[in-house]
């Protein structure tokens, strides 16, 4: 294959019975590397997908045979676990866990995606002074480890009350302060072309129409990915919660599996393994519909960087 | 890296240039207009960002628990930290987990990005499968059931016994903890991965043809052409993976219980950040601790960019 694509100039004339002949065993040694590479794939697969499936398929095995059981396949499947996990803790169904989640999750996605969406558009389609220097601090928030922030953030969120409600997980992203997402919009937005917003202006719009009727349509993949990444981030996100929520009826799933595992009897591992699935279930849901958009993303990202 | 790059040519309005009134007056309504769509940014980096790290600079100077007002010590929370052993064995255990944990990680994107980058049919398939532990690794789930895997009498524990190791649990050992850990994040190699596999495309095919018509054998060609090229992205992922791996707290959190144990062997910085910090009330002391991470990860990243101009080529420039 790789022979074909070789400019003709460049390889020095042979006869037409070499070439071929040359042609065939490359074909060959094309096909067993295929082979050799198809099963190098095929057992990293293996590895990656095993704790995953173990896990899945441990949620239907009772806990006796779960600990040191390396097959997959369950003896006798039973929902026993699942019923347990969605009795809840202390009280609180599952459901009330799940619905936190879901709203910390649904919340981050809309005030990520407004918050950091507008800024985006600042810095790269607007020229105003002091610009660059407030992108570039935006860039240094990219790497700064967020712990150096938690302490003050605390103390001010204790003084104002709002401990133990979701303000303080919240206000964040309506302030595009997770930069990830910013940037991620202004390399976005800067490879649309110039001439659509030159054009509106001198049809007389302005910055608002603009930004609302020319670059929220066109940025439509930015927005999917950050709004897939902001759920996700979310509904996995234990530090913050663990902070800030004291009152169970208030835990999102991350923070209602830990108390779990704490109150229920260490060696429950049914239950444990049937509510990690379940906690996981809206993230492997998400990533199967969008997996494209995911994977793409993290693609370009690095790339542009 | 780009990272600065400046936008141009937004000066081609109009071919006649407005009088300089209008231009200035519009000038004025760019600023106004950038700074109002700027406002949410600008109140999040000062109430949240700013603000807050000019506070635990101040703080990291004092003793406070959060009910009495704070007391300016000097430096005695940078001198304590120097003489408290589990401030040490934290930065003991951190340090390990990044400097092995992360060019293992790195070293097994690389390869099974080259692995993919060979197979033609299936390849989104595998790249999004490889990608899937990069999302879950860090919940509570994949947490617990690593915890499972690896107890006393678990699956791994069989697994060693099936090839005559008798490791035991790893959860409970000290000595095999950091391993755990680091399976843990290699598990997870699928996001740089895909960032790697994304720079394997952009190597020209042309150049391992004309290495391969000077006699060049795979080893070299990676030496000589993939690693330059690719050293663009490597440089990225590096950088990344490696402030990251900081910064791991969920997963060490739930399979040690929030102690850090067994013996401190799961005691990362930032658990022992949140337990004097949240746990102990030690509110000073951890905003030291905090800026220590804040100096490290800086040092890092300025050496890293330093030293990138020798390493790091970029197609297209002539060195």
């Amino acid at each position: 294959m790789t022979i074909a694509n070789v400019p003709v100039g460049s390889v020095e004339p042979t006869s037409e019975e070499r070439s071929a002949a040359l042609r065939r065993r490359n074909r060959s040694t094309e096909r067993t590397k295929s082979v050799l590479f198809h099963i190098g794939v095929l057992a990293v697969t293996a590895v990656v997908l095993y704790p995953a499936l173990w896990m899945f398929m441990s949620s239907l095995k009772p806990t006796s045979d779960i600990v040191g059981n390396v097959s997959l396949i369950p003896d006798n499947a039973s929902l026993a676990n699942f019923a347990k996990a969605l009795e809840g803790i202390g009280g609180v169904s599952f459901w009330t866990f799940f619905k936190n989640s879901m709203i910390l999750a649904v919340a981050s996605v809309i005030g990520i995606t407004l918050s950091a969406s507008v800024s985006a558009y600042a810095f790269a389609r607007i020229e105003f002074p002091g610009r660059k220097v407030w992108f570039s601090l935006m860039i240094a928030t990219l790497l700064l480890p967020f712990h150096v922030v938690i302490i003050p953030q605390y103390i001010i969120f204790n003084n104002l009350g709002l401990v133990n409600t979701f303000v303080p997980l919240l206000i964040g992203k309506f302030l595009a302060a997770e930069a990830f997402f910013v940037f991620l919009m202004v390399q976005f937005m800067r490879n649309l072309p110039r001439e659509l917003d030159e054009a509106a202006r001198i049809d007389g719009a302005g910055h608002i129409r603009i930004f609302t009727a020319i670059m929220l349509p066109l940025m439509k993949p930015a927005l999917v990915t950050s709004s897939i990444f902001a759920f996700i981030w979310s509904w996995n996100d234990f530090f913050g919660p663990l902070l800030y929520l004291k009152d169970p009826a208030l835990y999102p799933l991350p923070i209602a599996l830990r108390l779990f595992v704490d109150q229920t009897s260490t060696s429950d591992y049914g239950a444990q393994m049937a509510m990690a699935v379940l906690a996981l279930i809206p993230v492997l849901l998400f990533f199967l519909v969008f997996q494209r958009y995911l994977v793409g993303g993290v693609a370009t990202q690095g790339l542009k960087g | 890296m780009s990272l600065t790059r400046e936008v141009t040519g937004s000066g081609g309005l109009s071919t006649v240039p407005p009088p300089a009134v209008t231009r200035r007056r519009r000038r004025a309504a760019e600023t106004r207009a950038g700074y109002a769509f700027l406002t949410p940014w600008l109140l999040g980096f000062f109430a949240l960002t700013a603000g807050p790290m000019l506070a635990s600079l101040y703080l990291a100077f004092t003793n406070y628990n959060l009910f009495s007002s704070p007391e300016w010590i000097g430096l005695d929370n940078f001198r304590l930290m120097f003489d408290d052993p589990r401030f040490i064995q934290s930065a003991k255990v951190t340090g390990i987990y990044v400097l092995v944990g992360t060019p293992v990680k790195l070293a097994a994107a690389l390869a099974v990005a080259m692995l993919l980058n060979n197979t033609r049919r299936g390849q989104g398939l595998y790249r999004s499968v490889f990608y899937a532990p990069s999302l879950i690794g860090a919940s509570v789930s994949i947490a617990i059931v690593w915890k499972a895997m690896f107890i006393d009498q678990g699956i791994v524990d069989r697994i060693g016994q099936q090839l005559g190791i008798s490791w035991g649990g790893w959860v409970g050992n000290p000595s095999m903890t950091m391993p755990m850990f680091v399976l843990l994040t290699v598990w997870q190699f699928g996001a740089p991965m895909v960032i790697f596999l994304a720079g394997l495309k952009q190597v020209p095919a042309e150049l391992y043809e004309a290495a391969a018509v000077d006699g060049a054998g795979p080893v070299r060609k990676f030496l000589k052409i993939t690693l330059p090229m690719l050293s663009p992205v490597l440089f990225f992922n590096l950088l990344l993976e490696t402030i990251h791996s900081f910064q791991i707290f969920a997963s060490a959190f739930i399979i040690s219980g929030g102690t850090g144990g067994p013996a401190g062997s799961t005691l990362f910085y930032t658990l022992y950040l949140y337990q004097r910090g949240f746990v102990d009330f030690r509110m000073g002391y951890a905003s030291a601790m905090a800026w220590v991470l804040v100096l490290v990860v800086g040092i890092i990243t300025f050496v890293f960019f330093k030293t990138s101009k020798s390493w790091v080529h970029y197609s297209g420039e002539t060195k």
